[in-house]
């Protein structure tokens, strides 16, 4: 069992090369640490993204425009942590505003990926992933809105957790797409992402999307036992343009699954093409109307204000938002604007309901799906930063999940022969995040694919 | 490249209707990047969703959310004006809107 000051240590040595955190404050965690309080997470290291705020606490989201924020209050993730015991260990880098799927956008610049510092780590969670599989901390918070804890997760190693739509309060998450966000937990292991759900979980009446589903133990679900499970193969994920070490990563671990007594089903969801698309019109769509909010005036970055009230504004968001923010900004207010609205937003709307109905017609035959998270190993730094459209459509695994609001998982399942790491996503109904942990925790129980350690050059 | 849907003038409408000025340059960027993206995103229009409903909300089970007409604690004025780029008093100083 490592202590604090281990990962003190760890981060003092390794943190100039990874460039994970983005606020970070020794005195306040050897505080936290001498106050010694009790709870479930009694003196665990934790650190989340810097979208969700902790009271007092810089809470940027990588954002110029947010650059000296420090928000009145917690959010509800961050009042059962601290009342867990946890010692909150700093902010976590992202993609500004979590647009992007590499942390590339950060105004901070990249975090680097641990396995191969010339890489990305993934995003937008890409802080979170790396801090964890480097050691620095014991568990991380992301969110999730298209993949954005799943992703990271397996290209930096780690086990990532997006909960059920609705499962986890979004009080305090900085929004971004509010019918798609979702915080879930960054681990090293599936028991710490059970133990870690179990804290954060829950009903909680000042978010109007979070719904009341009982208190549940997720670590009772955590069960060596996979005989009889039937998982879902979906054909539409094991196409041509993944890459073969993916493929043949998938291959042995589906292999593994059935050697341990699961029962595999064929299946199809025919509509996953679409999804990319469909995210791209939503996400950025209720993405430039929750930043319509950043305007120079409550707080956050003021622009000039010689020219009066309009130009003010305009300043302020053109100073403050970086270039895939406002990239972003501009597609949702085109897909959102009188004569597209019905087209794009609408019609994408609709597609999301047949991508929902592929997911209800799988889980009639099958318990749980099994899919890679990310078509390819992390991809080097500044290798698609120009190109939005492939930066984008490296997320169609990831992506139906959240317009279905269903869980996913993702944990390691493999390395290429360049000792990157390749994740596995197992998806569920929704609120059964319990056969997510069966599944995950029997399936690294038979692998030690999570006891590798990066080796930081 | 060039899209039916797309040319400069909607971008930089689009940017009016953001709050936000774009530089010549930058027009043609996101004129460019943006009309790549749409083509792409245009795929949906072969997809027939006639009386398909429009999913908002992925999870059912959720229901209207009443509670008591109470006064609960909020922000202190000091709290809710501590990130105020300019305080005037107890209120948000901006720039004059009216001669």
């Amino acid at each position: 069992m490592k202590t604090y000051k281990d990962h003190l240590k760890r981060i003092e040595e390794f943190e100039p090369k990874i460039r994970s955190f983005v606020s970070f404050d020794k005195e306040k965690i050897e505080a936290q640490a001498a106050a010694k309080k009790d709870g479930p997470l009694a003196g665990v290291p934790v650190a989340v993204k810097d979208n969700i705020c902790v009271k007092d606490e810089l809470t940027t989201c990588a954002s110029r425009i947010l650059e000296n924020f420090r928000p009145p209050y917690d959010a509800a993730v961050i009042e059962r942590l601290k009342g867990a015991g946890a010692i909150l260990f700093g902010k976590l880098n992202m993609d500004e505003f979590a647009f992007g799927s590499s942390c590339e956008t950060s105004c901070y610049g990249p975090t680097k990926n641990p396995w191969d510092t010339a890489r990305i780590p993934g995003g937008s969670s890409g802080g979170a992933a790396a801090a964890v599989a480097s050691g620095f901390v014991q568990m991380a918070l992301g969110s999730d809105t298209g993949g954005s804890i799943r992703q990271p997760a397996a290209l930096c190693g780690v086990v990532g957790l997006k909960p059920t739509y609705g499962c986890v309060s979004r009080y305090g998450l900085i929004a971004f797409a509010s019918s798609l966000d979702q915080i879930g937990p960054i681990t090293k292991n599936v028991t710490d992402s059970a133990r870690m759900l179990n804290v954060i979980a829950g009903h909680d009446d000042r978010d109007s999307t979070s719904i009341d589903n009982g208190k549940v133990d997720y670590t009772k679900a955590l069960v060596k036992d996979v005989k009889g499970l039937k998982i879902g193969i979906p054909k539409e994920y094991f196409i041509s343009g993944i890459d073969p070490e993916v493929e043949a990563a998938m291959k042995r671990s589906i292999g593994i699954f059935k050697d341990l007594g699961c029962q595999t089903v064929d299946i199809s969801l025919p509509h996953t093409k679409y999804a990319v698309s469909c995210y791209y019109i939503i996400a950025p769509a209720e993405a430039s109307s929750n930043l319509g909010r950043y305007d120079g005036v409550q707080y956050g970055l003021r622009g000039d204000e010689a020219g009066g009230m309009i130009s003010m504004y305009i300043d302020s968001r053109n100073k403050g938002f970086g270039q895939e923010a406002k990239r972003r900004i501009l597609l949702g207010t085109f897909s959102l604007s009188s004569g597209y609205y019905d087209a794009y937003y609408l019609k994408a709307q609709r597609v999301r309901t047949k991508i929902k109905e592929d997911f209800t017609e799988a889980f009639k035959k099958c318990d749980c799906i099994v899919t890679p998270t990310s078509p390819t190993p992390a991809f080097k730094i500044g290798e698609k930063i120009n190109d939005p459209l492939a930066m984008y459509l490296s997320d169609i695994f990831t992506i139906p999940a959240n317009m279905a609001g269903i869980p996913g998982i993702s944990i390691p399942c493999g390395f290429t022969k360049n000792n990157l790491p390749i994740g596995m996503q197992i998806l569920g109904k929704h609120f059964d995040e319990e056969t997510l942990f069966r599944s995950a925790y029997t399936f690294e129980q038979n692998t030690d694919y999570h006891l590798k350690e990066p080796v930081i050059l | 490249m060039e899209n039916k849907l797309l040319n400069e003038s909607i971008v930089r409408r689009v940017a009016t209707l953001s709050r936000l000025s774009l530089s010549d340059e930058v027009v043609n960027m996101y004129l460019s990047q943006l009309a790549v993206i749409l083509d792409h995103i245009n795929e949906l229009s072969q997809l027939d969703t006639s009386g398909c409903e429009p999913t908002s909300h992925a999870v059912s089970g959720v229901k209207d959310v009443f509670r008591e007409d109470v006064v609960r604690p909020s922000l202190s004025p000091d709290e809710a004006l501590k990130n105020a780029p300019k305080r005037i008093g107890d209120f948000f100083g901006v720039p004059k809107i009216l001669e």
